[in-house]
């Protein structure tokens, strides 16, 4: 059975204030779904809503992945059912080094007894992170810490490419990257693209799509999807910006607003 | 806030004691002048910390003890303190009033090293310890100070002599069970000059009914260009109130490097602090600490700076759960002419309850210009975004929380240059933690 990832009506709300109005996305394994908007139009809340971040509450909504309701499963336990979310600021942990907290990570998804061994898992690692262009000595940094810009995103395909997950949350994966770093994390996320996975990539830029191509391309404004298409609407908004889109809607403020 | 110390013992008792266990005069006649200052003076103002409100009572009395011929016969608890590379090496053991073990690898003895409880050393090396003992905390200090002075017992004496390099840790052990017997080791160490030396011991306690004060103090003199590394781990019940004092007096170019693990379940307060006296003289002291229950901590780091181009290092960092409060301290002292001197010191304490208090106070004292100093303190719960982080990779709450409290005090326990130390605080840790 192939993946299937549908949102239903999703509301989502921050100290009071209703920022997603009603998400409404379905998604297969091997279909990539772009998501692209101006500021603040509630890109990271809706990948923030998705993954359960405890700041957001969901109001209103369904998620199924694999007909399995998403929203009432706590962050672990949407991690381990197979979503993954590539930040747009990741976390910095001092004192947890990045192969203890991914092998934590590979090792919450086995039965205790068949725990992955180090040798398997350090050859592993090794591999990816050869794949990523990334120095050997980050798997003994503390978790981010002190990484540049980036070196987080780089971090955050690799998390990706060693958790296997079914559905990929990218935001931003982009930005920060450099023009060699953005072929080689794209490099690493076509090498995961299989009949068994979806992606929902959020950018800003047409530059990443022209190395990940996707299927659909979605635009937000005020908290909801209000424009959907296949690729060539990413070309058209990298060409003429989001006003010819505000004025075929007749919106004035795209942000989320009061 | 007077409070009259009510001593646990009178003049007649403390006198007859001493001349029981054959002690030489001089140090009859000091416990004595201890035991009428103890009268006079009053506790120790810590900062934010009511030490007149703790069990400083429970001293019972001096009890006489039998001495042991095999490890064997040591209670269980105690076998599992003996670290392996131990059983060839260098031991003392203390079970309550007296010590009950003690063994000195014939190699060191061969070298002049001396390792014996201070008792038979004030006979056998009365001229020094005479004149190093209470030199560095003086009995005149506090209530705690003098009430030490005038009972302690059991102990250790530990003498390198010059240009001798002890490679393998010598081991003491400090047990009390009994809440009937005075509990009040004192470690004597003198590192002559240029040798070097590392000592670790360990405060346990068996079973208790009752309360047990144990009121213990640690000196340590680091002559010209010798290093003393010294490790302790605390890990008292809650019956047993911890007052420890650890003063180091280092001369021209010496090192005294302090690593302790303050992993208590009672009441406790530490002060561990360096008097850099000599010029290139330094220091390095590492503390991490668990607080759990309803537990009152109060843990101090000092460094006094007197010589030229001395650099001191003190981090403290501390874990809080349940309704525990720690109180952390970091003092540097710069006097007049320390010219170069670096003092550098950071205190962290991570909370991780609602209930759970902590306060870190660094302070620095500089008297002199030419100097570099620097102090980070932080206290903070557990970030609820870091833990975010890593659920979202599918680690559980409780795991993430583990991850982010080793993390918080690694930076420390990864330093810790003794294997067996290592592992042996984490468990403690682990323990504490309630994992
Ligand atoms: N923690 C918060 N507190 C208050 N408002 C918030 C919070 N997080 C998000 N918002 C608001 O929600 C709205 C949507 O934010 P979001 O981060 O989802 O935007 P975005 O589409 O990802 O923008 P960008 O392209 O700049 O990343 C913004 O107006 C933002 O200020
Ligand atoms: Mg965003």
């Amino acid at each position: 059975m192939t993946t299937n990832f549908v949102i239903e009506g999703l509301k989502a709300s921050i100290e009071g204030k209703e920022i997603l109005k009603g998400i409404n996305l379905e998604m297969k394994g091997g279909e990539i779904h772009a998501i692209m908007g101006p500021n603040g139009t509630g890109k990271s809340t809706l990948a923030s809503a998705l993954m359960g971040h405890p700041k957001y509450e969901v109001t209103a909504g369904s998620v199924l992945l694999d007909n399995e309701e998403v929203l009432e499963m706590a962050v672990d336990e949407r991690a381990r059912a197979g979503l993954f979310l590539g930040m747009q600021y990741p976390s910095e942990i001092s004192g947890v080094t990045n192969s203890d907290f991914l092998r934590s990570a590979i090792n919450a998804r086995r039965e205790e007894g068949s725990e992955i061994s180090l040798i398997r898992f350090i050859r592993q690692m090794e591999a990816k992170m050869k794949d990523l262009d990334m120095n050997p000595e980050f798997l003994h940094r503390y978790l981010n810490e002190g990484f540049s810009g980036g070196e987080k995103k780089r971090n955050e395909i690799l998390q990706m490419m060693m958790l296997d997950p079914k559905i990929v949350i990218l935001d931003e994966i982009d930005s920060g990257l450099d023009i060699d770093a953005l072929k080689i994390v794209a490099n690493g996320v076509n090498a995961m693209r299989s009949e068994d996975r979806g992606f929902l990539i959020i950018t800003h830029y047409q530059r990443l799509l022209d190395y990940i191509k996707p299927d659909f391309v979605h635009v937000m404004m005020q908290g909801r999807i209000v424009k959907s298409g296949g690729p060539e609407l990413a070309h058209r908004l990298e060409a003429e910006g989001y006003d010819w889109v505000k004025e075929e809607l007749g919106i004035e403020d795209e942000t989320v607003g009061q | 806030m007077t409070t009259q110390t009510i001593l646990p013992v009178n003049t007649e008792s403390l006198k007859e004691i001493s001349l029981q266990n054959n002690e030489p005069a001089w140090l009859t006649e000091l416990r004595l002048e201890a035991l009428e200052l103890a009268g006079q003076l009053e506790l120790p103002r810590l900062e934010k910390t009511r030490l007149d409100r703790w069990n400083t009572q429970s001293y019972g009395a001096y009890q006489a003890t039998n001495v042991i011929d095999s490890l064997e016969n040591l209670p269980m608890s105690v076998q599992g303190l003996v670290k392996d590379e131990n059983l060839e090496g260098s031991l003392i053991v203390q079970h309550n009033s007296g010590v009950v073990y003690t063994h000195l690898s014939s190699e060191l003895a061969k070298q002049g090293v001396i390792f014996m409880d201070l008792h038979t050393a004030a006979t056998e090396h009365g001229d020094l310890v005479k004149s190093y003992l209470h030199k560095a905390i003086e009995k005149g200090e506090n209530a705690i100070t003098a009430l030490h002075a005038a009972l302690w017992n059991g102990g250790v004496f530990l003498y390198v002599p010059k240009n001798v390099e002890v490679t393998l840790p010598l081991q003491a052990i400090f047990l009390t069970d009994k809440e009937t017997a005075t509990f009040a080791p004192h470690i004597l160490i003198i590192a002559d000059t240029n040798s070097s030396v590392t000592y670790v011991d360990n405060y346990v306690s068996g079973e208790i009914e009752g309360n047990v004060v144990h009121n213990g103090s640690v000196e340590v003199f680091v002559k010209a260009g010798a290093k003393v590394r010294y490790a302790t781990v605390h890990q008292f019940g809650n019956e047993v109130t911890d007052l420890s004092y650890r003063r180091a007096v280092v001369e021209n170019d010496g090192a005294i490097e302090w690593i302790v693990g303050e992993m208590n379940d009672g009441n406790a307060m530490s002060d561990t602090s360096s008097i850099l006296k000599g010029n290139g003289s330094s220091t390095d002291a590492k503390v991490i600490a668990v607080g759990s229950g309803a537990q009152k901590l109060n843990y101090t780091t000092r460094a006094q700076h007197f010589g030229k181009n001395t650099p001191s290092q003190m981090i403290t960092r501390a874990v809080l759960r349940e309704q525990s409060t720690a109180i952390i301290n970091g003092i540097t002292k710069i006097e007049h002419g320390a010219s170069k001197a670096d003092g550098q010191q950071t205190e962290k304490v991570l909370m991780l309850s609602p209930k759970a208090r902590g306060d870190a106070n660094p302070i620095l004292l500089i008297d002199e210009d030419d100097v570099t100093a620097g102090h980070a303190a932080s206290v903070g719960q557990v970030n609820p975004e870091q833990v975010y982080y890593l659920m979202s990779r599918g680690i559980s709450r409780t795991e993430a929380e583990a991850l982010i409290i080793y993390g918080f005090l690694a930076p420390v326990v990864s330093q810790i240059p003794l294997e067996g130390l290592r592992t042996q605080l984490q468990a403690l840790v682990e323990r504490k933690l309630g994992r």
